[in-house]
């Protein structure tokens, strides 16, 4: 109870050096001169509540995370569990993952603009591309981890390959799994906003920029706000739907 | 009685012959080679045993010596370089459910519980629901678990761990059970009721057991025979009758006898040390 008190103090203070700060227009190192104060946000906030425009960039940018993320799972375990198994696989396909993977999303945008049809494809596929590294890499690392005691004890009980795969490999590769998982949840935001500054005409990314050069710096923080809670409650859902197939991890006799 | 008779029926061997028939294990000029070339070594040097069905052995010696090896190349891990082993007239390749095997330490699968580990060898064998179920009421029954049947291992002490996983080895009934250092990582009070426990489990399946240890007071007080170790290459060197009676209780570890055998395993493994100590020495002044 004392640490969810502390947690709202916190949350309070900052709110109260916001205010502080831009209603006194500081202007030491960092300038508060045009930032709202956060009355200002709150009121800006219940006006767009009650426009349905707001919604829409919401599910749109929604929509986006979870077609590129579904698609990164789908194509990024399978991936990482052949390339943990097979020296082959792992040789064929890292090469790929360490040239690509510290290419940063905004900077595929000019790409992905040429390549896809249309501009919705297109930041999908940034979206997809920052999801998928962290999941192929954990469920790599996931996968070759698994004890070879564990391996030895299931042969002695008759288990041949698949059903060591089944039973051993991929249930102990599966919290791996999860923490790529929730790390790519959060990075599929980082990208999926980069590629809504940029181009699109929808989107929370798209209205935080728009925003700014439409001088409706309200906006700006609102938007910024979305996006952190959205992420932050994207990555939570992840981890809290895996909890069901992680119980044995729970310690304590 | 029910079950005499029905062997009795089918089995055209004498009555003697009977009662644990699986599990005659033949060793014979086993070699283990780790590594190649100029790197390789050798952790088991020509071992040369023979198990009768029923027998519970014990191999004894200091760590390192290359006993868990020869355990494992039983098992089917390790491939023998030269010589072969020989269960039951079948010529071990690879690990198979016959030879039930219990390992030092977190070797349960942590992800099922204690009920999933142990029907993992009767599922694997495909088993009817039936026959799974009943395997895995007894199996829990006797090693004293069924309380804790949905818990998953990560929420048991040590000692009910290992109790698993010597249920989960028995549910296939093996003919042979092969047991690694399996109470090693345990306290000694602990250690002591696991080791009473085991022969109480043991008179009733009377599988062969093959039970690697360090601990002189172990073997002594659970085999029926204890066979040295040396280090470096490994060997067998001492092969000991331990005829102590059975039923074996803590009033064994104090009898003299038992006193008189602990001695002499001490002397010949205190022999053995010595000679590859001062060898090591020697090898580097």
């Amino acid at each position: 109870m004392t640490r969810y008190a502390i947690r709202i103090l916190a949350v309070i203070i900052a709110l109260g050096v916001w205010h502080f700060a831009s209603t006194m227009k500081i202007d030491f190192i960092v300038s508060f001169k045009n930032i709202p104060s956060p009355l200002v946000v709150g009121s800006a906030l219940g006006d767009l509540l009650t426009s349905s425009k707001f919604y829409v960039h919401i599910l749109v940018s929604i929509k986006r995370i979870c077609i590129g993320f579904v698609l990164a799972c789908l194509l990024g375990i399978p991936i990482g569990i052949l390339m943990g198994r097979s020296r082959f696989a792992e040789d064929l396909i890292l090469p790929y993952i360490e040239v690509l993977r510290p290419i940063p999303a905004v900077a595929w945008i000019p790409l992905a603009i040429l390549m896809w049809p249309t501009e919705e494809s297109s930041i999908i596929f940034i979206t997809f591309l920052g999801a998928i590294f962290p999941i192929v890499l954990n469920t790599i690392h996931g996968v070759e981890q698994t004890p070879e005691v564990l391996v030895r004890a299931s042969q002695s009980l008759g288990a041949g390959k698949g059903a060591i795969f089944w039973h051993v490999v991929l249930p102990g590769a599966l919290p791996s799994i999860v923490t790529g998982l929730a790390i790519a949840m959060g990075v599929s935001w980082f990208s999926l906003l980069a590629g809504e500054i940029i181009s699109g005409q929808y989107g929370i990314g798209y209205f935080t920029w728009s925003s700014y050069t439409l001088v409706q710096y309200p906006q700006i923080i609102i938007g910024m706000l979305v996006i952190g809670l959205l992420g932050t409650g994207s990555t939570a859902l992840v981890r809290r739907s895996a909890q069901p197939f992680l119980r044995w991890q729970v310690k304590g006799r | 009685m029910a079950i005499v008779t029905a062997l009795k029926k089918t089995d055209p061997l004498p009555a003697a012959a009977q009662p644990a028939a699986r599990g005659r294990i033949s060793i014979e000029t086993v070699s283990v080679v780790f590594g190649r070339g100029e790197a390789s070594h050798l952790a088991v040097d020509r071992a040369q045993l023979e198990i009768p069905a029923g027998q519970f052995v014990c191999l004894l010696g200091p760590s390192g010596c290359g006993k868990s090896t020869l355990l494992n190349s039983i098992a089917g891990y390790v491939e023998p370089a030269t010589g072969r082993i020989i269960v039951d007239g079948v010529r071990v390749e690879r690990p198979g459910p016959d030879r039930g095997m219990v390992f030092q330490q977190y070797s349960l699968f942590p992800w099922k519980t204690v009920r999933q580990n142990i029907e993992f060898g009767p599922r694997m064998a495909k088993k009817n629901a039936a026959e799974i179920d009943e395997i895995v009421m007894r199996q829990l029954e006797m090693v004293g678990l069924t309380a804790h049947a949905a818990k998953f291992p990560s929420m048991l002490s040590g000692g009910m761990q290992q109790r698993v996983g010597i249920a989960r080895a028995l549910a296939n009934s093996p003919s042979v059970l092969l047991m690694d250092e399996p109470f090693g990582a345990l306290d000694a009070q602990t250690r002591t009721l696991m080791q009473e426990n085991l022969l109480g489990i043991w008179n009733e399946v009377r599988s062969t057991v093959v039970f690697v240890t360090h601990d002189i007071d172990e073997a002594v007080f659970l085999a029926d025979r204890v066979i040295v170790m040396s280090t470096a290459p490994g060997r067998l060197i001492a092969d000991i009758e331990i005829d102590l009676p059975r039923p074996r209780t803590l009033d064994t570890f104090t009898s003299s006898a038992f006193m008189l055998l602990k001695k002499q395993c001490l002397e010949l493994i205190r022999q053995e040390t010595m000679r590859g100590f001062h060898q090591v020495q020697g090898g580097h002044a």
